[in-house]
């Protein structure tokens, strides 16, 4: 069931080696009053209940994330817990209140506003929740405004915005205004906006939240087939955790402006580090997240096996073919190397442990 | 709070019968009321004449401070490399060298040399070009009924003889309105840029909004002089705040998601302003052009009296000269004019961007429209220079209304004199003079105190100490007597307006097809200048208090319907729901929940008819009030600045603390409808 893009590539392996694109260190925003006192000391931070009795807004405390080249980056949390702070926070388009933020090594919060207009114009794109599309102009004239703004002249930007709208599966509809669109359509239109600037540094902020159930798992698969063409990195935010497990490389779980856990999905799911996270794991079918790999036991190399399995698979995938036999499978990983081996009784308890 | 007979002994402290708010009102009431009635007898009693007249040794000159300053101003001032007068005159030129071409355009041909020497040497544009023109962006807004509309009303001016003041009209228009939609733009932008003249913009905006237009037309006439600039100055200061307004509400409206995408994709700052900000918000944009071009017409015949010939003109001659026929002919024409301009301004903001015609055609091909109406433009205006009649609309052809009004207004007065007399005295008898008498008769130290006290009251002791300052002002420059008697026209009209503005508005909030026919009437009032409302009054009733306020009711009654339909309109449809299920009939259902919920609302509709009851009285001057109108009016006739200004900045303070004291009261019915919630 999970998509191409992830399933090929275990993303705790590889991925843990990959430069950090985006360098995220004690960030903090609040908002209210007298906010420089509280954060004057950088070693003596304020606690939650701080916060509350100076009536302040603890947007977003402390957080830490590196993002790697490359990976999708989910940022998940209720709605209120930060999220879009946090990304604002990324973006520059809120100053933090404290803290550090380098992208590729240059501190992103020094930086002027000259330099910023620069960077954005060339290494970042954003997608929103209600897709910011400016309401006077056609499609093309949407998708082609970044380059607009660089000040590329109509023929060139025309050619490229064409390109982009045929990537997301817009053609014929390049002369329509936004209103004419349906939210999905509208949404393909954010989509390649952001990405006709051939960014590095590809933010979507809830970009599938205000679409029906129906059309968000379509754009999930438009999403991870794009990925899959692009190879952007990728701050992905959603306050849904099963849209999370299905998109992400690893996910920062947030809660009231504090990240609680930071993981891939499986490890989010075999060992939550908060009872809060839990709640949130309880309701996902591991057999659909849970891989081979991750609940193997030792390769015992005297017992016969019945045959192999990619330590990749899906507790899903490799139910069927492990139910069947009456001897353990051996798991290879990506090389054909054997790596462990998996039995029938091992996957029954790992579903099972499902069930709350 | 619940207390049950066992608590102990610790109540909170009940409210006191002698601690009732109603009980502070009677006492204020009747203690007024008193002193009102008993002021005269007053002043026999203890030969204290200071009573009833404010007395004169305590008068202050602000007058002939203010004459003073103004000019100090003119002659002496200057800002180093350039003086005031210096100023004026840049402004001008400015103004009039586009105003002279497009009124050579549109009315008069183009001139060589000055006065009676004057040499047309080109003419000026035909009348079917003009109109073709109007219904050629008729189309184009919108569709082929508002073309027939607009082609109607210009046709209509034509056929009518009043093609000629018209165009002079319209000349105005199309200079004010660019001036004053693009200045109110950039002040806006200002303001929405930099907090600081946000903050500085805001008062001055609310007192231009109050100030009566009268009461500047006296400094522009000493700054500017008289004629056709000075009457665009004022037109263009008068229509441009609604616009600064719209401008800062619009960019502050255009959502938070469009200026972070626009910033995202590497705007510069003024790219953000011009390619995001005020593009995204055009729809609102246009929404404040047309306030301007509402405003700019209503200013038509007001600005006539310093200077703006055109139909205004003809207007205000025909009341002058109490000439009903010319009068109601010039008044329709206006009354056209703007219908048409509305609407066409209106299908402006409301257009909807067309799919772009393929780029590949030639520029004739994609453009039929603008090159069929140049075609008829140049045609006609080069066929016009051998057949003048194709130029000018043939004089032997128009048609004149004039005779009809006058025996239409004839045989009225003769056959039903009898009856509008009746109805003017018992209106005068039973309800204008008993609420005359009352405020008239209030002496102006009691009334300073009852204000401050009402004011307080509601408002806190801030507004307590203006409402005191400000009828202070009021007093001390010797115009009490004058201000009561706009507070009482205002307050009988206001009433008047309100008892049949509400329940129609209550009708329309509860009925789709009232509401549809009453939405129309009363779009169609508020479009008309308010001057208009003048003619047929006079006819009927002659001038007088009664008169003024015929005028202003008609005049303020719009906001009390529309406020008081949009209150019952926006009422939550669960609360009736919850209303009918626990069993209410139709009348406790308008008085338990709908009234108390829309009150909010319906406050803020009266503060809106009180404002424009107040502006429109200024006018009403005209037909003989003595009030502070005529005060105004007659600064106005003398050239008296100090007086002008004085008269005026009484009006817009009365404004201004009926406006604080109803909005506190809407306020505080909006916060006990949200704690109640
Ligand atoms: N400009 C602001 N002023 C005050 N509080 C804010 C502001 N923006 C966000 N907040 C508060 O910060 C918290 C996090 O908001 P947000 O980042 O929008 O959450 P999310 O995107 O996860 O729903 C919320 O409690 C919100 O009320
Ligand atoms: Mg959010």
């Amino acid at each position: 069931m999970n998509s191409p893009a992830n399933s090929g590539q275990p993303a705790s392996g590889s991925a843990a080696e990959r430069p950090v694109k985006l360098d995220c260190r004690g960030v903090w925003k609040l908002y209210g009053p007298h906010i420089d006192r509280l954060l004057a000391d950088p070693s003596n931070r304020p606690s939650f209940e701080d916060l509350q009795a100076a009536g302040v807004v603890g947007a977003v405390r402390d957080a830490d994330v590196q993002i790697r080249q490359g990976e999708i980056f989910v940022i998940m949390g209720l709605s209120g817990s930060g999220k879009s702070t946090l990304v604002r926070c990324l973006s520059r388009l809120i100053e933090p209140s404290a803290g550090a933020i380098e992208f590729d090594g240059t501190d992103l919060l020094s930086m002027s506003e000259k330099d910023l207009i620069a960077l954005r114009r060339t290494k970042v794109g954003m997608v929103f929740q209600n897709f910011a599309l400016l309401p006077h102009l056609t499609v093309l004239q949407n998708v082609a405004f970044p380059l607009d703004v660089q000040g590329l002249n109509r023929a060139t930007r025309e050619a490229r915005a064409m390109e982009m709208i045929r990537t997301v599966g817009l053609e014929g509809r390049e002369q329509y205004y936004p209103r004419q669109l349906s939210g999905g359509q509208q949404q393909r239109v954010g989509i390649a906006r952001s990405l006709v600037g051939e960014p590095e540094l590809w933010f979507l902020d809830e970009p599938f939240s205000a679409l029906d159930p129906l059309i968000r798992r379509e754009m999930q698969d438009e999403f991870l087939r794009l990925q899959n063409l692009l190879h952007k990195t990728i701050v992905f935010i959603t306050h849904d955790f099963e849209e999370a497990i299905r998109l992400a490389d690893r996910i920062a779980v947030m809660k009231d402006g504090q990240i609680v856990q930071t993981a891939t999905p499986e490890e989010l799911i075999l060992n939550p580090a908060t009872d809060y996270v839990a709640e949130f794991t309880k309701h996902i079918p591991r057999g659909k997240v849970l891989r081979v790999r991750s609940i193997m036991a030792p390769h015992d190399a005297t017992a016969a096996h019945h045959g192999s399995l990619a330590a990749t698979l899906t507790l899903n995938e490799a139910a069927q073919r492990v139910a069947a036999a009456d001897a353990p499978f051996a798991v290879t990983d990506a090389t054909g190397q054997i790596i462990g081996q998996i039995d029938a009784h091992l996957v029954l308890r790992a579903l099972s442990e499902a069930a709350p | 709070m619940s207390l049950t007979s066992d608590t102990p002994l610790r109540l909170a402290p009940v409210n006191a019968w002698w601690r009732k708010p109603w009980l502070f009102w009677l006492a204020l009431f009747v203690a007024t009321w008193a002193f009102s009635t008993y002021s005269f007898a007053l002043y026999k009693a203890f030969d204290a004449r200071w009573i009833v007249r404010f007395p004169a040794a305590l008068q202050l000159p602000t007058e002939s401070w203010v004459s003073e300053a103004l000019r100090w101003l003119v002659e002496d001032a200057s800002f180093g490399l350039f003086t005031v007068r210096d100023l004026t005159r840049a402004i001008s030129a400015a103004i009039e060298a586009p105003y002279t071409v497009v009124r050579s355009a549109l009315a008069t041909g183009f001139m060589d040399g000055q006065g009676s020497a004057a040499n047309q040497i080109a003419p000026e544009l035909s009348w079917i070009a003009v109109t073709v023109v109007m219904v050629a962006l008729g189309r184009y807004a919108k569709d082929c009924g508002l073309a027939l509309l607009v082609g109607a009303c210009f046709v209509y001016l034509a056929v009518f003889g009043q093609w000629d003041s018209a165009m002079i009209t319209l000349a105005s228009v199309l200079i004010a309105v660019p001036l004053g939609a693009v200045g109110g733009l950039a002040l806006g932008i200002l303001a929405f840029r930099v907090p600081v003249v946000d903050r500085a913009l805001r008062p001055l905006l609310d007192l231009m909004q109050t100030v009566p237009v009268f009461a500047y037309l006296v400094p522009i006439l000493f700054l500017f002089g008289f004629g056709p600039v000075a009457a665009l100055v004022a037109t263009i200061i008068y229509a441009m705040p609604p616009m600064v307004r719209v401008t800062i509400l619009a960019l502050r409206g255009v959502p938070e998601e469009i200026v972070e995408a626009g910033r995202m994709v590497g705007c510069t700052r003024r790219q953000l302003m011009w390619k995001v900000l005020v593009p995204s918000a055009t729809p609102t944009l246009m929404v404040g052009v047309n306030q301007v071009i509402m405003l700019t017409l209503n200013m038509v015949i007001i600005a006539s009296m310093i200077g703006a010939g055109g139909l205004g003109f003809d207007v205000l001659s025909a009341l002058r000269r109490l000439d009903i026929g010319g009068g109601i002919e010039a008044g329709l024409a206006i009354v056209v004019m703007a219908v048409a301009l509305d609407r066409l301004s209106q299908a402006f903001a409301r257009r909807a961007p067309t799919v772009l015609a393929d780029p590949g055609q030639s520029y004739v091909k994609r453009h039929p429209w603008l090159i069929t109406v140049l075609a008829v433009v140049v045609a006609t205006y080069l066929a016009g220079l051998v057949m003048p009649g194709l130029r000018d609309y043939p004089e032997s052809a128009t048609l004149t209304t004039s005779a009809f009004w006058e025996r239409a207004m004839e045989y009225v007065n003769v056959n039903y004199f009898d009856t509008f007399e009746a109805i003017k005295t018992t209106v005068l008898t039973y309800l204008l003079l008993p609420i005359k008498k009352f405020f008239t008769g209030i002496p102006w130290a009691w009334g300073i105190i009852a204000i401050g006290l009402a004011a307080w009251k509601i408002g806190g002791w801030r507004l307590g100490l203006m409402a005191v300052l400000m009828s202070g002002f009021i007093a001390f420059s010797g115009l009490w007597d004058k201000a009561m008697t706009t507070v009482y026209l205002c307050g009988a009209s206001v009433l008047i307006a309100y008892v049949i503005g509400v329940p129609l508005g209550i009708w329309a909030g509860t009925n789709d097809r009232a509401n549809a026919v009453l939405g129309t009437i009363v779009d169609t009032l508020q479009t008309l200048p308010s001057f208009v409302y003048l003619i047929p009054v006079v006819m009927l009733f002659r001038v007088g208090d009664f008169s003024a306020m015929i005028a202003v009711v008609l005049y303020a009654l719009a906001p009390a319907v529309r406020y008081a339909a949009h209150g019952i309109r926006s009422i939550d449809p669960q609360m009736i729901e919850a209303g009918l299920v626990s069993g209410c009939t139709r009348r406790q259902l308008l008085w338990r929940i709908k009234l108390p919920l829309a009150a909010p609302e319906m406050l803020l509709g009266l503060n809106q008819t009180i404002m424009l009851a107040l502006s429109m009285l200024v006018i009403t001057a005209l037909v003989g009030t003595r009030d502070l109108g005529q005060e105004v009016y007659i600064a106005l006739t003398a050239a008296n600045t100090g007086q002008g200004i004085v008269a005026g900045l009484s009006v817009a303070f009365i404004a201004i603390i009926a406006d604080r004291i109803v909005s506190a009261l809407a306020k505080r019915s909006e916060a006990r409808l949200r704690a109640g919630a």
